[in-house]
């Protein structure tokens, strides 16, 4: 057996989405080095649409996967849906992981939320 | 390429000891505690591994006690003294910070019950100053436990000196030796160690076995109730294929001992050169008193896990101190106590060298470790905000 699954190493592997936005207009980044993961999401947002999306992570195997899987999950859907992203989505996505490390899948909910929070206050617009 | 570079966690087990254990198991089966001869076989297989066991390590066969391994001997061997201690009204235990969680945990259950411990600083390179034993003992110290070899940093210990201090002072001393027997020469006579943990899969002998040895006249306390066997003191029978097994795997190993350590420490230190090229990293523990065979590294704006899952995807199995690999959010205890702040313990990496290690190979690992931290460094926001000097570079 191994420790993750074939989904969670895939996007291991070959995280999708890897990089940066430089004209980004929604940025986020949660965790910190003490705890051992952090993430940083950059969102390209046209007409309420998430047109493109990139991370950053320093972290654990699972936690790199759940960025990647966190941004295929929300590229090219409207803002509102993305709000609506919960880590067990991102879980479930990647067939699931460890218990020890679902943390790392609310990790990746929070940046998400975090970068759509800013596109928020950088627009004034406000999201249910 | 197949590299297997995580012989701290465990070794494999050599091929004598292999074959000592299955020709036990199928001939010599017999209860060694029986009085008919096929019990009495078992029984003779045991007393002369003990008296091997004894014969390396320079004590008697009488000062050997067979445990499932080094946890059980480290937690006999500190509740033993603690209770001679307690009969003396001498509660005091001197141990240093970055111990093997079987002492660091038994030291916790100990002051539950009244012990006061003192724990030892092991400075940023991760040495025991004897000055500092010698200071830290009181008249009410009943025992010193210091570590021969750290299992994750790999530096080796002033012992014979700190022992040579708890002797004078009429201090008890146990060293947990499981990182360093059949790998750096040991003599507890000359090395003034009264008590001594040990464990076979460490030197290529079998898990679920240990040894404890205790000088003549030191009271052990049962941890396990029972029936009579090792001299009343751990009942239950005796594994005695797997303790064979261990003596044969003790014996062999530490013959090859000084051909190990010429080839090993030369493989080391081109592994240490060749990993300190990159850029903000740093070797963790002393360059010099360290085991042959460890080599332990923290890379700056990484994160361990994911290093170790891409070097094992290049074949090279590894282990690290980081947070995410123990399960727990606080990475290693030993990578804190050398003053490692959380950011760069969570990068690290410990390679611990097999015997049969080839300089082709310590040359792939360097190259693997080069390209998997550049690649994860790559995307890494913390590498980011060093690099753009966001955040200052503590390596
Ligand atoms: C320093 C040290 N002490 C104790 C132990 C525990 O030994 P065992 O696994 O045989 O119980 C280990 C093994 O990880 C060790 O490295
Ligand atoms: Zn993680």
């Amino acid at each position: 057996m191994a420790l993750y699954s074939e989904k969670v190493m895939d996007h291991f592997r070959n995280p999708r989405n890897v990089g940066v936005i430089e004209d980004a207009n929604g940025i986020g980044e949660v965790g910190n080095a003490k705890c051992g993961d952090i993430m940083k999401m950059y969102l390209k947002i046209e007409d309420d649409v998430i047109q493109d999306v990139k991370f950053e992570t320093f972290g654990c195997g699972s936690a790199i996967a759940s960025s990647s899987m966190a941004t295929e999950l929300i590229k090219g859907k409207p803002v509102s849906e993305a709000m609506k992203l919960t880590n067990k989505a991102v879980a479930e996505a990647l067939d699931g992981l460890p218990a020890y490390k679902m943390h790392c899948s609310v990790l990746a909910e929070e940046a998400i939320q975090s970068a759509l929070e800013d596109y928020q206050k950088r627009t004034g617009k406000t999201f249910e | 390429m197949k590299i297997y570079a995580d012989n701290a966690a465990t070794t494999k087990m050599s091929e004598n000891a292999i074959h000592t254990m299955v020709s036990l198991l199928e001939d010599s089966w017999g209860n060694p505690s029986s009085l008919y001869a096929h019990g009495q076989m078992a029984k003779e297989v045991l007393e002369k591994a003990r008296a091997d066991v004894a014969a390396v390590i320079g004590a008697s066969p009488d000062e050997i006690l067979f445990t499932s391994g080094g946890s059980e001997a480290d937690n006999q061997a500190l509740r033993s003294v603690a209770e001679l201690g307690r009969k003396k009204g001498k509660m005091h235990i001197i141990s240093s910070a970055f111990e093997h969680h079987a002492i660091l945990h038994t030291l916790e259950r100990l002051k539950k019950e009244d012990f006061e411990v003192t724990l030892l600083d092991v400075h940023e390179n991760g040495l025991i100053l004897p000055e500092e034993v010698e200071a830290a003992i009181r008249e009410d110290t009943c025992l010193v436990t210091i570590m021969f070899a750290n299992n994750e940093i790999g530096t080796i210990q002033p012992i014979r000196e700190i022992g040579r201090i708890c002797r004078e002072k009429n201090v008890l001393f146990h060293t947990d030796a499981v990182q360093a027997v059949a790998h750096v020469p040991i003599n507890v006579k000359e090395d003034n160690i009264d008590l001594l943990s040990a464990s076979a899969h460490k030197f290529h002998g079998p898990k679920g076995v240990g040894f404890l040895y205790a000088k003549k006249g030191i009271r052990l306390t049962n941890l396990i109730e029972g029936g009579a066997q090792e001299r009343g003191r751990r009942a239950g029978t005796e594994n005695v294929p797997g303790i064979a097994a261990m003596a044969e795997a003790l014996k062999e190993t530490s013959s090859r001992m000084d051909e190990n350590t010429a080839h090993l420490t030369k493989m080391r230190d081109k592994l240490i050169s060749g990993l300190a090229e990159i850029p903000h990293s740093a070797l963790n523990g002393d360059a010099t008193h360290r085991l042959p065979s460890n080599v332990n590294f923290c890379f700056e704006g990484i994160e361990g896990e994911s290093l170790l899952l891409l070097l094992d995807d290049k074949g090279i199995q590894a282990s690290s101190g980081s947070a995410c690999t123990s399960g727990s959010l606080d990475p290693s205890h030993v990578l804190l106590a050398i003053g490692r702040v959380h950011d760069v313990a969570h990068g690290s990496l410990r390679l611990c060298l097999g015997e049969d290690i080839t300089e082709e190979q310590v040359d792939y690992i360097i190259k693997s470790v080069k390209d998997v931290v550049s690649y994860l460094r790559g995307f890494s926001p913390v590498w980011r905000d060093l690099m753009s000097g966001k955040a200052r570079f503590i390596l």
